[in-house]
């Protein structure tokens, strides 16, 4: 059968856009490259692989810089399949700064406990690459393929530890249920393959328009998908790895997971659902009302009764993945999508500014601290006031207390939700914004444990914070303050170009 | 053609794959049972592609193996790992972090 086939199509190599897969082909180009300098670099110099990743990084970042002033036009390589249009340029560029600000996050964590440097950044840089992939990705197979691409480098990464229990522990429990929610989604791509009859998003979404009731295949073939990204969103009851990932893991990864990887999972997820199954809205809008109802609520109130702060940071990221989804619960009713859509995108670019900025922040107080006990950051002002105002900050930022950024990407759920207007969308509104006020509780007793308590253990000299770590918290500091004041150069993405129409429907 | 024989196999399967992930405790077992799950959708995707005479689906077949196959690596790596420190692969001796 096979050969009958290729003989109908005589073989022709694809013409291939270089300028458009230029980020990829820099970043495979420096996993390669930090390899070998591993291997040929002395001890004493390892930490050139630090700074090299970093470059690779922002090397990788140029291209996306020149593609997007270079014009308007969507690229399109590979029949289709794999897209460059404003919004995969956004989220390349978020997923490419998130990635830098993790190696500044790293260079001191990883150099103090004595890991595999040239390994830890190789891994770093090929999930990186992945998530790159995913926000071009237009084909099951491609999303497939960059998807396990970010995904298995992220569970040796969580493992990193290797004689530490708990490290163990987190990098198991993220794997088993990662690779089972894949190869649950898995299914449901093979069956979303068998009634469509093709891979190419496009192609299906064409397939299913003006097919009128969907048969319980169809129904079953976009749960299961939305079932293994909800995986990686962590959206409850799917959730249960995260918080012991996430406490497991070194602090460094479990922003990089917290931030990078649920960003990637919400962009597979947000293709699929606009550019394949827009028309299954029945199906997925009540689904994604529920897994969203639920993780704002359980993740907020397990969050309340957490003592350790990366676990608090954990949940509360479960329930801020919870206000992302909220958008996408009403996208398919009248004109919502649109507005869904770049509601989604600025939260995802706010969330990861204020998110890592708040581990930034525990990474270097827990220098101090050498504990991560929320009853540990106590008089943390009294003796290092910056980390206490950049702590205020984002705990601010993530509560959505207005002048910050988060505050911004709040507002454009609600009003996106609202948008639709309809009876679920006004319950969904008020469960988010009891949410809100709930969240507030968990936020605000870190910030009186770091102006009120006194310091726990009477010590009171501040441990410097080195450069990375400094240049890390400005960039995120920054970030926030300057998406709250000034939200029109992030919503301005928004309206470059219609997003929607970008997807080239 | 047998193509709803194949589905229902891979239907199987995947049930029993579900069922192992679920119930089994031992690490070992339920990499085993993620296979299972891996596999039934091989079979769907190639009595698919012969069904509807395409080849995409043989293609991506060919990229489930070959990823299943880095995810297996990845996955006995990790059981190594927690039997050298715990000497035991029960999943339900991974209770150091709880809440």
């Amino acid at each position: 059968m096979i050969s009958s086939i290729l003989a109908q199509v005589p073989w022709q190599s694809p013409t291939v856009d270089y300028h458009a897969i230029a980020p990829e082909i820099v970043l495979a180009a420096g996993i390669c490259l930090i390899i070998l300098v591993d291997l040929f670099v002395s001890e004493s110099k390892r930490w050139v692989t630090a700074s090299l990743t970093g470059f690779v990084m922002l090397g990788a970042l140029l291209p996306v810089v020149t593609l997007a002033v270079a014009d308007a036009d969507v690229r399109s390589l590979f029949g289709g399949r794999y897209v460059i249009d404003e919004f995969a340029l956004t989220l390349k560029a978020l997923f490419l700064i998130a990635g830098y600000v993790v190696v500044l996050l790293s260079q001191n964590h990883v150099e103090e406990g004595d890991y595999h440097r040239g390994e830890y950044y190789t891994l770093l840089l090929t999930s990186v690459t992945g998530m790159v992939m995913m926000a071009s990705s237009r084909d099951l197979v491609s999303i497939f393929v960059a998807l396990e691409f970010l995904s298995i480098p992220a569970y040796m990464l969580a493992a990193w530890r290797k004689r530490d229990r708990k490290s163990n522990e987190a990098g198991v429990k993220y794997y088993l249920l990662g690779v089972f929610a894949s190869a649950v989604m898995l299914y449901g791509m093979s069956l979303l393959y068998g009634v469509t009859g093709s891979t190419l998003l496009s192609d299906i979404g064409a397939q299913l328009t003006g097919k009128g009731e969907f048969g319980g295949v169809e129904v079953l073939a976009v749960v299961f998908v939305i079932v293994g990204f909800a995986f990686k969103v962590s959206a409850v009851p799917f959730h249960t790895w995260a918080p012991d990932t996430y406490e497991g893991a070194p602090t460094p990864i479990t922003a990089f997971l917290s931030v990078a990887s649920k960003a990637a999972g919400f962009v597979a997820l947000v293709t699929i659902l606009y550019v394949g199954v827009p028309e299954a809205k029945d199906v997925w809008q009540p689904f994604l009302w529920v897994l969203s109802a639920l993780t704002m609520t359980v993740g907020n109130l397990l969050a309340l009764r957490q003592s350790n702060i990366v676990r608090m940071l954990a949940y509360s990221s479960i329930s801020q993945g919870g206000f992302i989804l909220m958008p996408l619960a009403v996208a398919g009713v009248g004109d919502a999508a649109e507005p869904a859509l770049r509601a989604v995108v600025v939260y995802l670019i706010v969330y990861a500014a204020m998110n890592l900025g708040m581990f930034a922040v525990v990474i270097a107080a827990s220098r101090n601290t050498r504990s991560g006990e929320i009853s540990s950051f106590g008089g943390l002002f009294s003796y290092a006031p910056g980390l206490g105002v950049l702590m205020t900050i984002f705990l601010a930022s993530l509560a959505g207390i207005p002048p910050l950024g988060g505050w911004i990407a709040k507002f454009g759920a609600f009003r996106a939700v609202l948008e639709a207007g309809n009876g679920w969308a006004y319950a969904i509104a008020v469960i988010g914004a009891v949410n809100s006020v709930v969240a507030f509780g968990y936020y605000g007793s870190v910030m009186r444990e770091v102006w009120m308590k006194p310091t726990p253990h009477g010590e009171t000299t501040s441990v410097r914070t080195p450069g990375s770590l400094t240049a890390a918290l400005a960039i995120t500091g920054v970030a926030t303050l300057v998406l709250g004041v000034l939200p029109g150069t992030v919503m301005r993405f928004g309206d470059l170009s219609d997003l929607v129409g970008a997807f080239g429907r | 053609m047998l193509t709803v024989q194949f589905l229902l196999l891979g239907a199987v399967l995947f049930c029993i794959g579900v069922y192992g992930v679920l119930a089994r405790k031992n690490a070992v077992m339920v990499l085993m049972s993620i296979e299972l799950i891996l596999n039934s959708v091989n079979l769907n995707l190639l009595a698919f592609s012969q069904r509807l005479d395409s080849i995409d689906g043989n293609t991506f077949a060919l990229y489930v193996i070959a990823i299943a196959a880095a995810e297996v690596g990845v996955g006995l790596a990790m059981v190594l790992l927690i039997y050298r420190n715990r000497r035991s692969i029960s999943l339900d001796e991974l209770s150091d972090m709880k809440g």
